[in-house]
């Protein structure tokens, strides 16, 4: 879909082509300050001498072979001489895919370089200063992509490239000395389980959400005795913590698994993936319903009283025409759902049911950082990458919406 | 006509909360069908009414906090030096609330040992960004004619800041910190996985040792606080809102 017309350009353009006076940046500034303080006083990585005990924290000068440390120092210096001076939006924007890069490589080298020969107990890990750059660079590539205002399809594509170029890290064994990946060898089998276990979760709860709150959202409107009910239900409900509510289900779950025929067969049970399931299905309704309401609601007089004009049926009123011009509102409430079902599925594994909270917990049970970060590393890449597709999908529906409320 | 009916629902949940909270063991027998035999229905490793001050403690904390960090953030993003961060800073309000709060919890135990004060940090990140984006949204969608007049009217920078903006926009920033704290509340039991004091202890001890009663009785104090403390800032914002002229009805 494309969209209508150009993009008003209501705001300054920082590009700062034309101009000879040299000039600063501001945000720049604050992340030249970053990456210099994190490369000239913080850790790059830590070394330690099994998973458990704490590290000894290595300079990047100490963590990598002498040439290494000297060539990261000088890319890091030209990238934060690049984002100090007001430089073309592109080039900060391949700067900071540059020191992303950079830094992906030499962890991995820095890896390498300090775990001992034929050593399999020492792990090394990135320190502060590897996760300040890392965070300097983000936050440069979001301004960058902010001010570049990309059309939705363009989005994707740098989503895409930018998990592709993480799939290549991963698979190309260029971090393999690091402990992260190390706690993943160990059990790449269950990681994968999990893996499936926890978007199973969050989406199959999502479906069933939209499944039943799509047409409670339409009955809510439709019906409006029902509507303040049906919502202040749902609100309490997100009320109760999460994992209460996970803890109380089981109960009515474990009844059910016994009492009723057939339905442990069909994988009800009192702990594991049901109670989170249904846990995670009862947090996704409101937003659900809600949204679906809101969106309704907002659909313009004219556009109905036009359908019912040509004699348009209710059905072919619900699907033709107020649908389509709610759809961005009912998909935004999507997305808080998905992004939340993604977080909370990590504590299912608290009752059992799965999901990367699993090394989480697991983690923070044996004070093994590297495996809580195993954990919670892809939940947040998960959620994060849930996010910007919904998002993309949202603005691909919203020129309707726009062109419906102007009618 | 019949509009008394939640004030009354709202008083007798709070009586009967304070009753729970200053003597469980008037609610046993409620309770004990709930578990077996020999378990105790009530939680009996610490007083609960201490478990939820602490709770509402690490909960203001943290809130206060992300208070003072997010509406200050908000104000300079919205002034004209600052503007050069505004659109950056939508963007990472929006990749903020990504981050899963068990991660955010999981990831500060390294740095800060287990207790409070991982969860402390966890709440604090998480309590900022509702904060943060209607503070956002109140001092950007200002009616224009005010703020002309405002500054026709001679008034500094500061004045109009402090007289007109953030009064103005106070009941949208106040929307923003009750739903802050309303997540804050029901995240902060996530915080007992990392050993810190709070509800969440009950519950957790429930799901340990099989015990529905604990879990219930956990989760629903945290919903109860969490309904009240909600009605609480939805009052105040409505006489907030009067009070800046932007209430339509009487």
């Amino acid at each position: 879909m494309k969209r209508p017309g150009p993009q008003k350009g209501s705001r300054p353009e920082w590009d700062g082509d034309g101009s000879l006076s040299i000039r600063f940046d501001k945000l720049g500034v604050v992340i030249a300050l970053l990456i210099a303080y994190a490369v000239l006083a913080a850790p790059f990585a830590t070394f330690r001498a099994n998973r458990i005990v704490p590290g000894d924290a290595k300079g990047i000068l100490q963590a990598l072979p002498a040439g290494a440390g000297m060539l990261l120092l000088a890319l890091m210096a030209g990238v934060a001489l690049v984002v100090l001076l007001k430089t073309p939006t592109r080039l900060r924007l391949f700067a900071a895919a540059a020191g992303l890069a950079a830094i992906a490589v030499f962890i991995g080298m820095a890896a390498t370089f300090l775990t001992p020969p034929a050593n399999s107990y020492a792990r090394v890990s990135p320190a502060s200063g590897f996760w300040i750059l890392l965070f300097s660079f983000a936050l440069l590539a979001a301004d960058s992509i902010t001010r570049m205002r990309p059309l939705p399809l363009v989005r994707l594509l740098l989503l895409v490239m930018t998990l592709g170029g993480a799939a290549v890290v991963l698979t190309s064994g260029l971090w393999d000395g690091l402990s992260i990946l190390k706690e993943y060898s160990g059990r790449a089998d269950v990681f994968w389980l999990e893996a499936g276990r926890h978007v199973t979760l969050a989406l199959g709860s999502l479906f069933a959400a939209v499944l039943v709150g799509l047409p409670l959202g339409i009955l809510c409107h439709r019906v409006a005795p029902l509507r303040a009910g049906v919502l202040n239900t749902l609100n309490l409900i997100q009320t109760i913590p999460s994992i209460a509510l996970f803890g109380i289900l089981i109960a009515p779950l474990g009844w059910i698994a016994v009492n009723v025929p057939g339905a442990a067969a069909i994988g009800i049970r009192g702990i594991g993936a049901a109670p989170a399931f249904v846990a995670l299905f009862l947090y996704s309704l409101l937003p659900v319903v809600a949204n679906t309401v809101v969106g309704l609601a907002g659909v313009p007089r004219e556009a109905n009283e036009a359908a019912r004009g040509i004699g348009m049926t209710d059905r072919q009123r619900l699907f033709g025409i107020e649908f389509p011009l709610a759809m961005p509102v009912i998909l935004t409430g999507i997305r808080i759902v998905l992004v939340q079902n993604i977080g909370l599925a990590t504590i299912a594994a608290l009752i059992g049911g799965g999901g990367f909270g699993v090394f989480v917990f697991q983690g923070i049970g044996q004070t093994a950082m590297d495996l809580v970060l195993l954990g919670a590393v892809p939940t947040v890449v998960l959620a994060f990458a849930a996010a910007i597709v919904l998002d993309a999908l949202i603005e691909m529906n919203a020129p309707q919406r726009e062109r419906g409320r102007t009618a | 006509m019949r509009a008394w009916i939640p004030h009354l629902l709202r008083a007798a949940l709070l009586v009967v909360l304070i009753a729970f909270l200053v003597s469980p063991s008037w609610f046993d027998p409620l309770l004990k069908p709930l578990v077996q035999d020999n378990a105790p229905a009530i939680y009996n490793q610490g007083s609960l009414l201490t478990l939820t001050l602490l709770h509402l403690r690490t909960v203001a904390i943290a809130t206060t906090g992300a208070i003072i960090v997010a509406v200050t953030l908000a104000i300079l993003v919205t002034r004209s030096f600052g503007a050069e961060f505004l659109p950056l800073s939508r963007s990472l309000v929006n990749v903020g609330q990504t981050f899963p709060p068990v991660a955010v919890l999981a990831l500060a135990v390294p740095i800060l040992g287990f207790g409070e004060k991982p969860t402390l940090v966890a709440l604090f990140l998480y309590g900022l960004l509702p904060i943060f984006e209607n503070t956002l949204t109140g001092l950007t969608t200002l009616p224009p004619s005010v703020m002309e007049a405002a500054r026709g009217s001679g008034m500094t920078d500061r004045q109009r800041l402090f007289k007109v903006e953030l009064p103005l926009a106070m009941p949208v920033i106040l929307a923003g910190i009750r739903l802050s704290v309303v997540i804050s509340l029901a995240t902060a039991t996530i915080g007992s996985t990392v050993a810190a004091k709070t509800l969440g202890e009950v519950i957790i001890a429930g799901l340990q040792s099989n015990n529905i009663a604990f879990v219930l009785q956990g989760g629903l104090i945290v919903g109860a606080l969490a309904v009240l403390i909600y009605d609480g800032f939805s009052a105040i914002e409505r006489v907030m809102a009067r009070r800046a002229g932007l209430a339509a009805r009487s």
